[in-house]
């Protein structure tokens, strides 16, 4: 009897000094964003009891993992509503797994809502659904970012949502800004973040600024949509001529060495709408220079072809 | 003809025996490893095995994205779960069946103190849990670099090569990890702590069934105290919930490891990296469990009629 006394009172000491160590280390690991896995009530209920008692077991991510394949079975027999309640569960038993997020996303905002626009007559109802979906792929994303606020994948899948399903670009835009900041991102996001910017009414001169610094940064950013962006700008807010992009590739057409990237350039601006003389005419030296074959030559629109052409 | 032993004589006999000796710890240790050994625990290996294959040949293949993630999640849950159990159900036959055959009466009746025969037991337990993790360490590594390969090649043709080349070069910085091999340390440092509590309660138990299923029942309840902590720390919650619903979360605080603290493999498998000082802290608190169960299994142990 002593010794079991003893021997509760050893562990009752010991419950309280490690009670405060216990509480400061599970605060620092949440602050490292380590466990942030919550067995709540509602998880309860959704895992079932035998999935619940298996993830306290430490089985946490396998049941993830499988309640994530019973979603891919829900998947096929298009199943929406259930495959949500298996999203919710597996991103709520594995928060820290992008992929959940961005492939439940995925599903809501592109193919939930697919499903609806090609099986619901009504156009008011189908508006009404469609919305729905979005709304809820954008939940999913939201919630990710929170549990993962360094992935760059969700913040990108964001921007896509706005861009393509709510043609919120001023959202699109600020989502691709996020997403270039986070570590291992692609560097598409940045430009995209530029061109969704352009497309806001009202904020045209700080897109065409964000434009032309990727523009001066390298030629490795002269791309078609780079130009088509500016050019459009360049007509919107009337750049003064001297100051417009075909002066700095057409000078860089002057450079020795540099001729293949400029007439890279030129190209571009002529696809992209542009009818200086200077340009066609940089372009055209160049072609004859190298001997580029007629039919590989940078093609004009009918109505802009001159009698040289 | 005197009988009598000298004062010197018997100063040295005294000092001979010391009060614990690892020479004779060790001699436990290694016989409870040889038994257990013996009575061919590692046939759970084949179980793993099988998992290890079941899951490449079926789970990984029918997820319809990130295989390598799937195959990480249920090898290192396997592995979570197999250590635990095999530490309970190895932990808890030790002090029975050594009463059962008469051998625990023997090894007493010789100078060897109670507390050097649960040193020596839970060591023991100790390097069976260290050969299984490590053996079932090796067998995940094998199955995930072929997960790994397999993973990279899919990649490359499904994938545009900029998008291809980002995600390769994360997979190959964030597969075999040192975080990966921290949470493996990790594993085996809890199963070492489910056998010290187990050990601790088969001290006063009197049937090995009564010391496994509470064995089972505080660990699952130690994945539980984070929410007891939450609600002995937060006023409101505190203020929710009735009385005695209060006190037995208290209780349950201070009496029950918190096993959350111990499950870390969950964010390594999804490529979080954990500093070495979270890991430290985690192994000081594990330490502190294991030598706090074995004192207290051996005040159970020390007083308790055999």
């Amino acid at each position: 009897m002593r010794g079991r006394i003893l021997g509760i009172l050893v562990l009752l000491a010991w419950g309280i000094a490690k009670f405060s160590f216990e509480a400061r280390l599970e605060q620092h690991m949440e602050n490292t964003r380590l466990g942030g896995f919550k067995p709540t009530a509602s998880l309860r209920q959704q895992a079932g009891q035998a999935g619940f008692i298996a993830a306290l077991g430490g089985l946490r991510s396998a049941v993830a993992d499988l309640l994530w394949i019973r979603a891919y079975t829900a998947w096929r027999d298009v199943q929406y509503g259930r495959m949500k309640l298996l999203f919710d569960t597996c991103t709520a038993m594995q928060p820290r797994r992008v992929l959940f997020w961005d492939i439940s996303a995925w599903h809501m905002a592109w193919n939930g809502a697919a499903h609806v626009q090609n099986h619901e007559p009504d156009p008011v109802v189908r508006k009404a659904e469609m919305r729905k979906f979005f709304m809820a792929g954008k939940d999913f994303l939201q919630r990710g970012i929170e549990s993962n606020p360094d992935s760059w994948e969700l913040y990108e899948r964001l921007g896509a949502l706005y861009k393509d399903k709510l043609k919120d670009f001023e959202n699109a835009s600020k989502a691709y800004d996020e997403a270039s900041k986070r570590p291992g991102h692609l560097k598409y996001t940045r430009r995209f973040a530029a061109y969704y910017l352009a497309e806001v009414p009202g904020r045209e001169r700080e897109a065409y600024e964000r434009l032309m610094a990727l523009f001066n940064e390298s030629e490795h950013e002269w791309l078609l949509t780079l130009f088509r962006h500016i050019q459009n700008l360049e007509a919107k807010l009337d750049i003064p001529d001297a100051q417009r992009i075909w002066h700095t590739v057409v000078k860089l057409a002057e450079t020795p060495g540099k001729e293949g990237s400029a007439y890279a350039g030129l190209t571009d601006l002529i696809k992209t709408g542009s009818r200086e003389p200077a340009v066609i005419d940089a372009a055209r030296a160049y072609e004859q220079k190298m001997d580029i074959p007629a039919e590989r030559r940078v093609k004009l629109p009918v109505q802009d072809k001159r009698p040289s052409d | 003809m005197s009988t009598e032993i000298s004062a010197p004589a018997a100063a040295a006999h005294a000092s001979a025996h010391k009060l614990f000796s690892l020479r004779r710890t060790w001699a436990i240790a290694s016989n409870t490893f040889r038994d257990l050994v013996r009575q061919k625990v590692f046939y759970f290996m084949l179980v793993f095995a099988l998992i290890l294959i079941g899951v490449s040949l079926t789970l990984a293949s029918i997820s319809f994205q990130g295989q390598l993630q799937t195959v990480m999640d249920v090898c290192l849950g396997a592995m979570s779960v197999f250590t635990m159990l095999l530490a309970v159900l190895a932990t808890a036959m030790l002090l029975p069946k050594d009463m059962e055959d008469r051998t625990l009466y023997t090894i007493l009746a010789k100078p060897v103190s109670r507390f050097e025969y649960l040193v020596g037991k839970l060591a023991g337990v100790t390097m069976i849990l260290l050969v299984a993790t490590l053996l079932m360490t090796a067998a995940f590594l094998v199955v995930l670099h072929f997960w790994q390969g397999r993973e990279i090649e899919n990649l490359q043709i499904t994938e545009p090569a900029e998008r291809a080349a980002a995600t390769i070069k994360l997979i190959k910085s964030g597969t075999f990890t040192p975080t990966l091999f921290g949470g493996i340390g990790v594993i085996f440092l809890r199963s070492v702590v489910c056998a010290a509590l187990t050990l601790m309660l088969s001290c006063f138990a009197t049937s090995w069934l009564f010391t496994v299923i509470v064995s089972l029942m505080v660990i699952l309840a130690g994945h539980l105290v984070p929410i007891a902590r939450s609600v002995w720390q937060g006023p409101v919650g505190a203020a929710e919930a009735p009385f005695h619903i209060a006190i037995l979360l208290r209780l349950i605080t201070v009496f029950v490891p918190d096993m959350q603290l111990f499950n870390v493999v969950d964010d390594i498998a999804v490529g979080m990296t954990i500093e070495a000082d979270v890991f430290l802290r985690i192994a000081g608190l594990g330490a502190g469990y294991v030598l706090v169960y074995l004192f207290v299994g051996w005040l159970f142990f020390a007083w308790r009629e055999l």
